[in-house]
């Protein structure tokens, strides 16, 4: 064994080629298995867009379904709730729908609803604090969470508040807006729950 | 090369032993030609797949959209022309009938077939389509060449023109004794011309082929990207081995 | 730099870092004469790496219940992303794991790696294989196919031969009357805890060992007689870097193999996946020719060779219990094959014949002839082992070089 002559150039410029080429080939077996822990064809199939009968719901109502195996709620407001909505913007945390992740565009306005829906709220029913799912306290409920409540939805694990679209009270934990879901209407008492207006 | 040798002779004995498992396994099985990138083919199989089996034969392993994916259709075109029994693409291929209520109707209780050209092998499959006959022994009136006494009917004998008639042959066994055994099965010609009569044999055997060709796509549908993804891979290896190899040389200079 | 430095020095003061690192690696001084047949060791370890990863990823979407177990395996290959992948790697792992550790243990053979100093190294090497064939045993279960359910009924059913208590212990391994849930439930268990943990205990101790005795190599000398002033052995070169870079170009030839067949032929013509495997379970009707897969199939074959149910499974069991005696049947006064005589170059010529003939013959159906075939052979297997310690004496050997053969290219 000897070293000597040796052309230590070419050696580093083989282990260099040899190291980049070897560790893009471990890149390439990552993937697959990264990948397979997404969610499946099943899961996939199992979480697909929702269709709802909303033709039976009835004004002040709420009618909860599950997509991807969360609660989300269709709540009918009254004409008295719209109305109420505007009022209540000084005590909310977002009141704009300012946070993009909590709506789809088409949903980020003072209803928070599509437009010409207006009397549908369509929300995850998932507390945005750490997850537990609020009660619908309606508007003169004998428990209401606060003197002037104007309905809406209250987490019973941590006392977050939220307006009847959604729209988190200050002084709660929970920090943002509760979602809404991507949905459309594919008449006017079918409602899909999974799918972007327009995209249907 | 003599160094070798040990294992030169190591692997000719297993391969000479792997031909010998080969060419075991009974009945003459004709041969079919399939193609995972003959997607009309595939498309027709399917076809013919949903209308004719999909009745009593699941595929509980086989996603409608999946299949629509690989085949390149939309899931519009999946759900109009090929489901049947559900509303939602994302369903895999279940079927109605129960499986008590089957047992009573057939006697057995008809196999689901995801998996089914894995376990038969596509030649047997397409043997199988092409080997049912007319039996008035059996309580179905049919039988088959390379399934005896089965129990289904010869579900595809419309599209075969009729259920084939067998054809005898004589033979004679060790001891000189006589024997009948069928030589092929044909469909009656009735007053079809030669050439109708080719045509019709010859569009029975595309359908077959296309059948069995979307079965063995269902066997495993992963199929469809191995081939390329494989070339892809030892190509990169290939690669790989090159720069690892002229390491290996330029370190070994060391060594005397 | 000097930060990477400072860095290694203080966990030199907490941990043998570098002294490990030097003593396995950089320090280990192999001999320079290794030939082709030396690469099933790294082989060997890294089939076992992969045979882990996939195991685990597999783990994550397999379900050990006989209800849902064969369609966990379809939704493996289907719905999960790239299952079918993780899983052809897996399969064709099994099967390449024993190719490479059968070429593994005739190097041994050829090599007489298993003589003095070498004989615990090659009787924990044995363990290893054991223990692989247990785990390939249990994990062929899994899928829970008529082969996987039938194979494991006949394979338990030899431990109802033993006398008095057969019975009972092939119901307690069972933990039901036939192959049932329980059997899926303990074998997945066993399959993915406990004999992997004594695999890679094993396998740990065999490395261990190896480098305390030091490798030995194709001319069956002792490179640690012959040392320079420093005390390293004249014929001794690094292991790193010399034989990483070298492992490194065995390790991709030998991928290049692998994916071909993982890609090209995962069934392998049903060597690798048998066809029957692909109908579920069915405790009522037992295929019409059950076969183990082909790494048991010499022991299948000897097993069936014997008229006598008892009698078979001693000879089947007699069979692996001689490979961990070759240590002390091996009499010869040299260690290579190179430098045996024309008698044990026969003796180990006609061991591979019959073992291959046995391997064959484990998966033909037990005609007449061709069982008295596997008897002639069985009785060569044996002839092999227990007339070694006669014909290695009588064997005329050749005198070994004081220095391994090597010519530098």
């Amino acid at each position: 064994m000897s070293t000597e002559g040796v052309d230590m150039k070419r050696r580093r410029m083989l282990i260099g080629a040899t190291s980049a080429i070897s560790a893009v080939g471990v890149g390439f077996v990552a993937v697959p298995f990264i990948k397979s822990m997404q969610p499946s064809a099943k899961a996939q199939a199992a979480g697909a867009p929702v269709e709802v009968d909303i033709s039976k719901l009835e004004p002040g109502q709420m009618l909860t379904v599950e997509w991807r195996g969360k609660p989300v709620w269709v709540v009918y407001r009254t004409e008295e709730n719209l109305k109420d909505l505007p009022a209540m913007d000084g005590g909310l945390r977002d009141p704009n729908s300012e946070v993009k992740s909590q709506q789809p565009e088409y949903a980020a306005n003072p209803a928070r609803s599509i437009k010409g829906k207006e009397k549908y709220a369509v929300l995850v029913g998932i507390c945005t604090h750490l997850g537990c799912s609020p009660t619908h306290v309606p508007l003169g409920a004998p428990n209401s969470p606060t003197e002037d409540w104007k309905g809406g939805f209250f987490c019973p694990c941590h006392g977050s508040r939220f307006d009847l679209a959604g729209r988190v009270a200050q002084g709660v934990p929970a920090p943002t807006n509760l979602v809404v879901p991507p949905h459309a209407y594919l008449s006017d008492t079918r409602l899909i729950i999974g799918v972007d207006q327009g995209a249907a | 090369m003599k160094k070798l040798l040990p294992l030169t002779a190591f692997f000719s004995a297993l391969l000479s032993a792997s031909v010998a498992l080969a060419g075991g396994g009974g009945a003459h099985l004709m041969h079919v030609d399939t193609d995972m990138n003959d997607q009309g083919s595939l498309q027709n199989g399917a076809k013919l797949f949903v209308n004719y089996c999909l009745s009593c034969h699941s595929a509980s392993f086989m996603r409608f959209n999946r299949m629509g994916k690989d085949l390149g259709l939309t899931d519009e075109q999946v759900k109009e022309n090929l489901m049947f029994t559900t509303d939602k693409v994302g369903n895999t291929m279940e079927i109605a009938m129960d499986s008590s209520d089957a047992e009573r109707w057939f006697g057995v209780t008809p196999p689901d077939l995801s998996v089914i050209s894995r376990a038969r092998g596509s030649d047997w499959l397409y043997t199988y389509f092409l080997s049912f006959y007319k039996d008035d022994s059996k309580p179905l009136g049919i039988n088959n060449l390379v399934f005896k006494d089965v129990g289904m009917p010869h579900v595809l004998g419309d599209l075969q023109g009729g259920i084939p008639e067998p054809v005898y042959k004589t033979v004679k066994d060790d001891k000189g004794h006589e024997h009948q055994v069928i030589e092929k099965v044909a469909v009656p010609k009735g007053s079809m011309s030669d050439s109708e009569y080719a045509k019709l044999n010859a569009d029975y055997e595309r359908n077959v082929r296309d059948l069995v060709n979307f079965l063995e796509y269902m066997g495993e549908p992963a199929k469809m990207v191995r081939y390329s993804l494989g070339v892809k891979v030892i190509l990169f290896l290939l690669l790989l081995f090159i720069f690892a190899f002229a390491l290996k040389k330029e370190y070994w200079k060391d060594i005397h | 730099m000097k930060a990477l430095v400072a860095m290694r020095d203080w966990v030199d003061e907490r941990f043998p870092m570098t002294e490990t690192w030097n003593l396995h690696l950089a320090k280990y001084y192999a001999p320079k004469n290794f030939n082709f047949w030396y690469y099933f060791g790294s082989l060997a370890l890294m089939m076992f790496v992969i045979q882990i990863v996939t195991g685990i990823f597999l783990t994550m979407n397999y379900k050990p219940d006989a209800s849902l177990a064969f369609a966990s395996v379809e939704y493996i290959m289907r719905d999960v992303d790239w299952g079918w992948l993780i899983r052809y790697l897996h399969s064709t792992g099994a099967s390449f794991f024993f190719i490479v550790v059968y070429l593994h243990m005739f190097r041994g053979l050829m090599y007489g790696s298993y003589k003095k100093p070498r004989e615990l190294l090659w009787v924990i090497g044995m363990f290893i294989y054991l223990a692989l064939m247990a785990e390939a045993f249990m994990g062929y279960l899994l899928p829970w196919g008529q082969m996987s359910f039938w194979g494991a009924q006949v394979i338990i059913s030899l431990f109802g031969a033993i006398p008095w208590v057969g019975e009972t212990l092939a119901l307690w391994i069972r933990g039901d009357f036939v192959i049932a849930d329980a059997t899926l439930n303990r074998f997945f268990a066993f399959h993915v805890i406990l004999v992997p943990f004594i695999l890679a205990a094993l396998v740990f101790v065999h490395i261990i060992a190896l480098h305390a005795v030091g490798s030995n190599n194709p001319d069956g000398i002792e490179i640690k007689k012959n040392k320079d002033a420093n005390g390293i052995p004249v014929d001794g070169i690094p292991f790193h870097p010399y034989y990483s870079v070298k492992d490194i170009v065995g390790v991709v030839f030998f991928l290049m193999i692998f994916s071909a067949v993982v890609f090209f032929l995962p069934e392998m013509g049903g060597w690798f996946l048998e066809k029957d495997n692909f109908i579920p379970a069915d405790p009522l009707k037992t295929p019409e020719h059950i076969v183990p897969l082909w790494y048991f199939t010499p022991f299948y074959a000897i097993l069936r060779a014997v008229p006598d149910k008892f009698l078979g499974v001693v000879a089947m069991g007699g069979a692996i219990v001689v490979l961990f005696l070759l240590p002390w049947l091996d009499r010869s006064k040299v260690k290579s094959i190179r430098y045996k005589g024309l008698i044990f170059k026969t003796a180990v010529s006609i061991f591979v014949v019959s073992f291959i003939m046995l391997g064959w013959l484990g998966t033909q159906p037990a005609t007449p002839e061709l069982t008295q075939l596997a008897r002639i052979f069985s009785v060569l297997y044996f002839a092999f082992f227990l007339l070694m310690p006669i014909y290695s004496v009588m064997d005329k050997t050749k005198p070994e070089p004081d220095r391994v053969t090597f010519d530098a290219h």
